[in-house]
């Protein structure tokens, strides 16, 4: 089970690098959802399974799927790749990978004094369910708010006329 | 037996977090700049996960399940707004959303 | 029916109130009745006070009405002080307002601005009341400053024209020189007394200081400056022959009766304090003296109506100036009653005349007026005696005890006397050179007068006048309570009749100049010395010239430097340096997406590092 979830983390890091470095917008996409099916593996390992199906059904399979849609309607064709491969300078990269590394370290700093072990325990749909309607159930509400704000929203933002 | 240590799992939320941000600051096409915040809302939603799992209860993952209606509702949103910025400028440049400048 | 007293004050102020509120609004003889009935209820109540008070024999009366403030152990009140000294004030105040009010309705029927006259009248006669009746000198402050304001504000009546408005500006900045000096005054009293209740002061002021105490000198010096700037006295007389610019009823109220005794009886209330400074009172004196003859060499070559009467005021405060330098407290203030009687009459009648003559106020273009206006021939008549002081009018009893008293004092007093009756000289000569050119003689004016202007309300303040300018010499004012006993001064009967004679021989001398044209007036012009001296006299010895070198003139210099207006620049600078900054932070606005993330990250790290550090 360690051993999985290490793999599992190398995949998802290696997913996400390639994700940031594509043109072509439908394979970052796929690089995506690949990345995200790795962390529900690492999810599962950590023992929050409900959470991992979750991520895998919600995340990579309807938000990424959303994506796609939307990326198909726009009809981004071939042009567009060679726009993008010329806005990738290498010049470019230099200032947001300082930042992103300056923070990295920061964190990584930080975490590290931590000293503790994961429970390998699995902590199921029933303890999480008692949760969500029990103590956090006004967090269901807001949440279903949420969701009819963004309906709305998007309903509204994106017709024609 | 051995057990992960919980730096670890937070190591690697904050290296998924980084490499987001290097995709929200660097890229010039907005859906990659989209994509790169779905990134960073995933590592943020890993460290919980982690932090659940360190204490050994439940809250975390509620906690995971409002991240995600958050990400759903912000993608919804933003791609409506993705539309209609194509509608008006026919580029996906993010640097054509100058106007307000000064 | 003595508490009513704050009642006083309050009827002018309520007439002002109801005035200012209905701005125009109302109907001509309804803003009369209230200007002028509200001063002539405050005459009655300070009648019936004034008949209490005296038959109660006491000497004062404090009517408290409210603390103004509390600070420390500093608390003047609103409180209302009436002894003999206030009592007399008071009623001249109420009852020589009244008339002259009654006299501005008609004077003024004509103005547009009926309503605004009448609001700033009512408001003087309360700041006046304020000032003599108030127990401790912040309330006289009080009403020093109101009625410095109602001056400018009248002076300055007929606004469209800007040399009214340069008059009123001058008659306000000189009077505030004064003013600075005399709150310097009421500051150094405090600091050193601990009380402005006029009262306690004195009485403190008493037993702390000897005779001749530096303190005691520059206090009395400090409200010596406030008096003479209000009384327009030497070195601060300027400002009143350029106030004659002002409607001719406050002429008559303020620069005759009322405004311009305000210093004479700052000096009388405090007349303890100068006679703890002999040095002080001694140049009361002087100040009398020199003013009075000045003014009086002055008048005799004005040509305009109403200069030749600001002259003529300011030299009977000379006389008032020179009593309270004597040391005659009381003759000072019984000649502040009757000047205000018969100078109150001239300077109404003065107005008829102006007013039948369609606003002609050159005495040259003036003569043969007798038939004409027969009511203002008899107010000028009788008003000129009493200026005069012709035997048995109110004005002869009066500068006779000024002079009398002069005479009894050691060391200057005999400089004193005699330069009083000089100044008689000259008051007779001006006062009928006046007269008989305006009133007899063959006629200059542009237009004959068909009648005489004003109706009941015009001639019957003119004739109450004239009565009290025959009788007035004759009240016994109560003033022994407030000064002591006063002395009994005699002069021998030679020194008596030259004394009386001397200004009999000045209006004769008028009456060979101007009237019977036997000293023809031009061959006394004919040499150029006569000449230099007419004009040096009729600049008013050359005061303005002096005060334009020595001041104004330097100050425009320094104004006209400073176009560039050194201190403004410095707020200049602060804009600037805002400006600057601006121009720096608005290049962070590029409005560039990536730039703001790119921000966001920025900061986002900077907390982190702060976080981790701290």
């Amino acid at each position: 089970m360690i051993a999985l979830f290490y793999i599992a983390a190398i995949i998802a890091v290696i997913a996400t690098v390639a994700v940031i470095l594509q043109t072509n917008i439908v394979h970052g996409l796929l690089y995506l959802i690949l990345s995200l099916l790795a962390v529900a593996v690492i999810f599962y390992v950590l023992g929050a399974p409900f959470a991992a199906v979750l991520e895998a059904i919600v995340y990579a399979g309807a938000i990424m799927v959303l994506f796609l849609f939307v990326i198909m309607m726009l009809n981004l064709g071939q042009h567009t790749r060679d726009q993008e491969r010329s806005w990738l300078t290498p010049r470019g990269w230099i200032v947001p990978s300082l930042l992103a590394g300056v923070l990295l370290g920061q964190l990584v700093n930080v975490m590290s004094q931590i000293d503790h072990e994961l429970i390998p325990e699995q902590v199921g749909v029933m303890e999480v369910s008692a949760l969500l309607f029990g103590p956090y159930v006004l967090a269901v509400e807001l949440a279903s708010i949420l969701l009819l704000a963004g309906l709305v929203a998007a309903y509204h933002l994106a017709k024609t006329k | 037996m051995e057990s992960i240590p919980v730096e670890h799992g937070l190591i690697l939320a904050v290296i998924l977090f980084s490499i987001g941000l290097i995709g929200v600051l660097t890229r010039r096409n907005i859906v990659f700049v989209l994509m790169s915040l779905e990134i960073m809302l995933n590592a943020g939603g890993l460290a919980f996960i982690v932090a659940a799992s360190r204490w050994g209860h439940a809250e975390g993952q509620i906690m995971f399940l409002i991240i995600l209606t958050l990400a759903a509702a912000e993608v919804a949103v933003g791609l409506g707004l993705i539309l209609q910025m194509f509608r008006r400028y026919k580029t996906v440049d993010i640097n054509v959303l100058s106007e307000m400048k000064g | 029916m003595q508490d009513l007293i704050w009642l006083l004050p309050t009827y002018p102020v309520l007439g002002f109130l109801i005035l200012v509120l209905t701005a125009g609004r109302l109907p001509k003889n309804i803003v009369a009745i209230i200007g002028a009935g509200s001063v002539g209820l405050s005459f009655l109540t300070a009648a019936i006070i004034a008949t209490q008070f005296l038959s109660s024999g006491e000497d004062y009366f404090i009517r408290e009405v409210w603390t103004w403030m509390a600070v420390g152990n500093f608390s003047p009140g609103f409180n209302f002080y009436l002894d003999g000294l206030s009592l007399v004030m008071m009623l001249v105040i109420t009852g020589v307002g009244f008339l002259i009010h009654l006299y501005a309705t008609g004077y003024m029927a004509d103005d547009p601005s009926y309503s605004r006259f009448f609001s700033y009248m009512n408001l003087f006669i309360a700041a006046m009341l304020m000032l003599v009746l108030g127990d401790n000198l912040v309330v006289l402050y009080l009403g020093w400053e109101g009625v410095g304001l109602c001056s400018y504000l009248l002076i300055g009546f007929w606004y469209a024209n800007p040399d009214n408005g340069y008059a009123a500006r001058k008659a306000f900045v000189v009077t505030r020189i004064g003013d600075t000096a005399m709150a310097l005054g009421l500051f150094l009293l405090f600091a050193e007394l601990g009380t402005l209740n006029i009262q306690d002061m004195l009485n403190s002021a008493e037993a702390e200081w000897k005779v001749g105490d530096g303190l005691a000198v520059v206090a009395a010096l400090l409200l010596l400056g406030g008096a003479v700037g209000k009384s327009a006295q030497l070195p601060l007389q300027t400002w009143l022959p350029d106030a004659m610019a002002g409607p001719t009823p406050i002429s008559a109220l303020i620069h005759a009766a009322t405004m311009v005794t305000a210093g004479v009886y700052l000096i009388a209330r405090t007349h303890i304090l100068f006679e703890l400074a002999p040095s002080v009172q001694e140049l009361v004196g002087w100040v009398g003296l020199i003013t009075l003859l000045m003014a009086g060499f002055i008048a005799l070559t004005q040509s305009d109506i109403k200069r030749i009467l600001a002259f003529s005021t300011m030299s009977q405060i000379g006389y008032m100036f020179l009593a309270l330098g004597v040391g005659a407290w009381s003759a000072g203030i019984f000649h502040l009653m009757t000047h205000a009687f018969f100078k109150a009459l001239l300077f109404l009648a003065s107005g008829t005349v102006i007013l039948s003559l369609h606003h002609e106020q050159n005495i040259f273009k003036m003569g043969a007026l007798r038939q004409k206006l027969p009511v203002s021939f008899f107010s000028f008549l009788v008003g000129s005696l009493a200026l005069t002081a012709f035997p048995y009018t109110s004005g002869y009893f009066s500068k006779d005890e000024i002079l009398i008293a002069a005479h009894g004092l050691e060391g200057p007093g005999m400089i004193f006397f005699y330069g009083g009756v000089l100044g008689a000289f000259l008051t007779g000569i001006y006062t009928f050179r006046l007269f008989f050119i305006v009133f007899f003689g063959d006629s200059n004016a542009a237009h004959l007068p068909e009648k005489e202007y004003g109706g009941w309300n015009m001639n019957g303040p003119l004739i109450a006048l004239i009565i009290l300018s025959l009788i007035g010499g004759f009240f016994a004012v109560p003033l022994d309570p407030v000064f002591g006993q006063s002395e009994e001064h005699h002069v021998s009967g030679l020194l008596h009749t030259f004394m009386v004679a001397t200004p009999l021989i000045g209006i004769a001398i008028s009456f060979l100049i101007f009237y019977t044209k036997t000293i023809p007036v031009e061959k006394l012009m004919v040499s150029s010395f006569a000449q230099t001296l007419h004009k040096f006299w009729n600049s008013g010895w050359g005061f303005d010239w002096l005060y334009d070198r020595l001041i104004v003139f330097p100050f425009l210099w320094l104004a006209r430097i400073n176009r560039a207006d050194v201190i403004d620049g410095f707020y200049a600078l602060v804009v600037e340096i805002s400006r600057a900054a601006n121009g720096m932070i608005v290049k962070t606005q590029t409005g560039y997406l990536r730039w703001y993330a790119l921000s966001v990250a920025a900061g986002l790290i900077v907390l982190i590092t702060l976080g981790v550090l701290l």
